[in-house]
């Protein structure tokens, strides 16, 4: 996970210092939103001190919030738009308790600030089932029982669907590397390392018997 | 509705033993209003089974609202003002720029400062601000000018100790336990009680001698959610959604100190993400949130962050423990002496003798137990309490007789542990581990020596009385059970929808179970093992009731006695005639005027003395065992230990749902690894602060430091209740860093008389060989 999250922070940061060889490095990156297009041509947008409309893209649909620029997009799910399955445990990104995807990538949710976040398209926990129909990764979780409160629950299940998508036939190993950043007190990482194969199995069987 | 209390009871016969080695039955009185017993559950269609949580869709889609996720109109966010001195007086305090700055609505000081104006630990709470926004609060909160006045201070338990040492609490004559400075005891125990025989005599008498001193740190709970409430005042009443996992001590704590009565105050905790003791109590938070509801006439959401969660919210305390065990030559034991004392900082509860005095049978045992008060944050129970920390020390030392005597450590167990349920775990363990490969301690060579280690654990069957639930089926067939009872992660809710499934004949999931809520009847505190234990059994007397007066219902329309019917695949079926049937719903269709309702509270524990009038808990006379084996590899060249395997074999009176209970196991044989090797709650001496109150530096176990755990759960019936349920929580990690002691010292052929085992120490012990 840590290489696909340091793609966007690192975006981030860049676009912050907000120089020349900023906007030469973001060439590089796969994808340029509107808004970093339009950065390179006339220098960063300026936001705040107070509050600031900003359009997130969230569970493929937008949403306006109304928000200080140094709100965090966990801050800004959670408290603007009451998607509370996002949870903040240590808010300085060492658990991976607020684990979202942007652009199909898993980061932490509190060390993204929500400007960032704008434009691009955000995935939480209340997204990842289609309809009533759980991701396998969810099923799976229930299933062997990955869960005990619950809390770690959102964030480890965005890991592991993350870690799906990139590679749909991991390793015990893949699942322990993929999950290292994900505190769980409560300890249900073996039914974690479980559930996540499983779901691949599943997902591997169905994918065949449809294809 | 009714109330199911008599005190008649009739004879029952009651299944008791192990299945699969001896089950055989026993007469024993029970209440008559009772149910009849439960059979084994080979013979059950839900109860024992692996039932997925009910609420797991909940869960994984984030749809679970926990008290940090609560958003009510007008709510205001708070931000509590902490000490930033580990000792000081308080001086004045001025809230006046707080109160001034944008978009604060109340400020509120604890009032125990104007009787006693000092703190006693860095992290303390003071105050609180409340206002519109999270940001408000925190610039407000850093607004609160308070003058203090430093005063000396001490962090470290030794130097606690000492004569001239400040004092944490000034003294005070009318204290229990006789304390000297800032040491309170020592207090002597034994066995269930009083010193047994005369340990000392035993000891100087004994011709074989063990003699170690163990250390161990200081754990903190480390909740992933942090404590916190949204607590909403009203004229005279209130609602507190608060993250507790004892939701009726919670109410009667905050009617206590706001003086209203109990019935109009209502605590809500749909979900709550850990609490491993530390949520027994209201805490501080609770008082300041409803004060500033109070105050603002609005709703206040009061959720620590990280940092306050690890300094003030509790810990296990550390413990020095000096324990002697004597033993004759074959291998008997004949002395058993405990001397500790350990810091809870400014909370007591130190002591760490429980397995000592309990686990072994010894003629001789004495234990003497002593708190030490630093100015350090409060400890709170902590899954089994004392429990991890004695069997360290006394697990470590059982292996060191059977060293000395050169006889198998589990042979020295056998010889020496009467209970039925260790001995089979033993033997289980031992061979799902292959003990019988084990080689001699040290014997392994080179850079990465690995060695298996066993060590067993011991709690106690605690009952309370005070719990209750009502079950309830309407005339749409609805059924519902409801009790204050909160799910702390054990899915208890899960449990519950079986029991009462397993009784009405319906499908678990199809059952509504409405809990964490004072509203509903009394349910116990989820702390010392005993929810499973104690809510089950009212949930199926309830149930039971439920079923007999539906039967009663359906009887007429199958033409057929009540007595001959049975609920099977939700339907009423007559036993004799199977193809003669009538849905559950039909059948609930007849219901008089609305429902069914029936409440049940829990029975005293068959054949067991009853409890003192009004006293609502007490101790079953069965213990919970378990025994653990773990497998380490350590590397002598970084001296970091890896844990590669942990066999749990484990009892719990009747699994009601080996799915959850095996989860339950495993996440405390996790939490226990992480307390061997990585937990160390750290403070600076000099400047009297924790230096990692946080998740990167405050180094919990994580998926890379998980190993194999393969938990193997004995069926027992004990025959005390209506389900026979027990607990788990607790036991599952007691006994797992003696047990990766141990194996580390069979790998290396050092003892590590401290926690945590980090590299650092595994190479100073291994220094000490080769020296
Ligand atoms: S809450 Fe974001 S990493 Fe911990
Ligand atoms: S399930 Fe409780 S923290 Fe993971």
């Amino acid at each position: 996970m840590s290489d696909s999250t340091k793609g966007v922070s690192r975006r981030g940061f860049l676009k912050g210092a907000g120089s020349a060889a900023a906007a030469t490095a973001l060439l590089d990156s796969a994808v340029l939103t509107v808004r970093e297009a339009t950065a390179q041509i006339t220098g960063p947008p300026v936001y705040g001190p107070g509050r600031t409309e900003l359009a997130l893209h969230v569970n493929g649909s937008e949403r306006t919030v109304l928000v200080e620029p140094r709100t965090t997009l966990a801050a800004a799910l959670r408290d603007e738009l009451d998607l509370t399955g996002t949870k903040v445990v240590c808010d300085r990104g060492a658990c991976s308790g607020c684990t979202v995807w942007i652009d199909g990538l898993p980061v932490a949710s509190c060390m993204t600030l929500a400007i960032d976040a704008a434009g691009r398209k955000i995935t939480t926990i209340e997204g990842l089932a289609t309809g009533d129909k759980l991701h396998p990764v969810q099923e799976a979780f229930i299933e062997k029982d990955a869960m005990q409160c619950g809390f770690c629950t959102p964030g480890m299940v965005m890991t592991a669907a993350a870690l799906l998508e990139r590679n749909p036939d991991p390793t015990l190993d893949d699942v322990k590397e993929a999950v290292s950043g994900n505190l769980c007190r409560c300890a249900v990482y073996p039914q974690v390392f479980e559930a996540t194969l499983a779901a691949a199995k599943k997902r591997k069987a169905s994918q065949i018997a449809g294809s | 509705m009714t109330e199911e209390t008599s005190r008649k009871t009739r004879p029952e016969t009651l299944t008791v033993g192990i299945a699969g080695s001896r089950l055989t039955t026993t007469q024993r009185e029970v209440p008559a209003n009772d149910p009849p017993p439960l059979p084994p559950n080979s013979d059950l269609h839900v109860v024992g089974k692996r039932v997925p949580r009910i609420d797991g869709a909940r869960i994984v889609t984030g749809a679970a609202r926990y008290t940090a996720d609560i958003r009510l109109p007008g709510m205001l966010y708070a931000r509590m003002i902490t000490s930033p001195h580990p000792h000081a007086r308080i001086a004045s305090i001025d809230t006046a720029a707080a109160a001034a700055c944008p978009g604060v609505r109340a400020v509120h000081v604890l009032d125990r400062y104007e009787k006693d104006p000092i703190v006693r630990y860095a992290g303390q709470p003071v105050a609180a601000v409340a206002a519109v926004s999270q940001a408000a609060a925190d610039e407000a909160a850093r607004l609160v000018r308070i003058a203090w006045e430093p005063l000396p201070f001490v962090v470290d338990v030794e130097s606690a100790r000492a004569a001239d040492a400040p004092l944490v609490y000034p003294p005070n004559p009318d204290d229990k336990v006789p304390r000297k400075g800032n040491v309170r005891g020592p207090v002597k125990r034994g066995p269930r009680g009083k010193p047994a025989g005369d340990a000392l005599d035993a000891l100087a008498n004994s011709p074989v001698v063990v003699d170690h001193t163990y250390r161990t740190q200081v754990q903190t709970h480390a909740t992933l959610e942090t404590h916190g409430v949204v607590a909403d005042w009203q004229p005279g009443s209130a609602i507190v959604y608060a993250s507790t996992q004892a939701t009726v001590a919670f109410r009667d704590e905050l009617a206590e100190v706001f003086g209203i009565p109990k019935a109009r105050i209502r605590i809500i905790t749909e979900y709550m993400g850990g609490g491993f003791g530390s949520k027994l109590g209201m805490g501080p938070y609770g008082v300041l949130a409803l004060h500033l509801s109070k105050k603002a006439g609005r709703p206040v959401r009061l959720m620590l962050d990280r940092r306050e969660e690890q300094r003030c919210t509790g810990n296990r305390p550390s413990s020095v423990q000096h324990l002697r065990l004597g033993a004759t030559r074959d291998g008997k034991l004949t002395a058993i002496h405990l001397s500790s004392y350990g810091t809870g900082g400014v909370g007591g509860g130190a002591g760490s003798a429980g397995p000592a005095q309990n686990m072994y049978d010894c003629p001789n045992v004495e234990t003497e137990e002593a708190d030490v008060f630093t100015h350090a944050g409060p400890s709170a129970a902590m899954r089994a309490p004392g429990h991890p920390q004695g069997c360290f020390a006394l697990e470590q030392s059982i292996d060191a007789v059977a060293e000395k005597l050169g006889i198998d450590p589990l042979r020295l167990r056998d010889l020496n542990d009467s209970n039925a349920a260790r001995r089979e775990e033993r033997r289980i363990g031992a061979e799902m581990i292959g003990w019988s490969a084990r080689h001699k301690p040290g014997a392994d060579k080179g850079t990465i020596r690995r060695g298996i280690g066993a060590a067993q654990s011991i709690w106690y069957r605690f009952v309370r009385l005070d719990s209750a639930c009502e079950v309830r089926l309407d005339r749409e067939g609805s059924v519902e059970i409801v009790s204050a009872v909160q799910d702390i992660g054990t899915g208890i809710r899960t449990v519950l929808a079986q029991v009462v499934a397993e009784e009405l004949g319906i499908d678990p999931r199809g059952v509504i179970v409405r809990i964490g809520d004072t509203s509903f009847p009394a349910g116990p505190s989820s702390g010392g093992s005993l929810t499973t234990g104690s809510i089950t059994p009212p949930a199926r007397n309830a149930a039971h009731g439920v079923r007999t007066q539906l039967l009663e219902v359906a009887a007429p329309l199958l033409k057929a006695d009540p007595a001959h019917l049975d609920l099977r695949e939700g339907r009423v079926v007559v036993k004799s005639d199977p193809s003669r049937s009538i849905s559950l719903r039909e059948a609930a269709a007849k219901i008089g005027p609305d429902q069914i309702a029936v409440r049940a509270r829990r029975s005293e524990d068959y054949g067991t003395p009853p409890l003192p009038p009004g006293q609502t808990s007490g101790m079953g006379l069965e213990i919970y065992g378990g025994v653990q084996f773990a497998q380490v590899a350590v590397d002598t060249g970084t001296g970091a230990i890896k844990v590669e395997r942990v066999v749990a074999v484990h009892d719990c009176a009747r699994p009601m749902n080996p799915l959850t209970i095996e989860s339950q196991i495993k996440g405390g044989i996790i939490q226990g690894i992480s307390y061997a090797l990585f937990e160390d709650r750290t403070l600076d001496a000099n400047a009297g602060l924790m230096v990692n109150p946080n998740l990167e530096m405050y180094k919990i176990a994580g998926s890379r430091e998980t190993p194999v755990i393969d938990v193997h759960l004995l069926e027992e019936y004990i025959g005390r209740t209506s389900t026979d349920a027990g607990g788990i929580g607790e036991p599952a990690t007691i006994p797992t860093a003696a047990a990766v002691a141990n194996a580390v010292h069979n790998a290396l052929g050092v003892r590590m008389l401290e926690l945590p085992m980090t590299p650092d120490r595994v190479l100073s012990a291994l220094r000490t060989v080769r020296s």
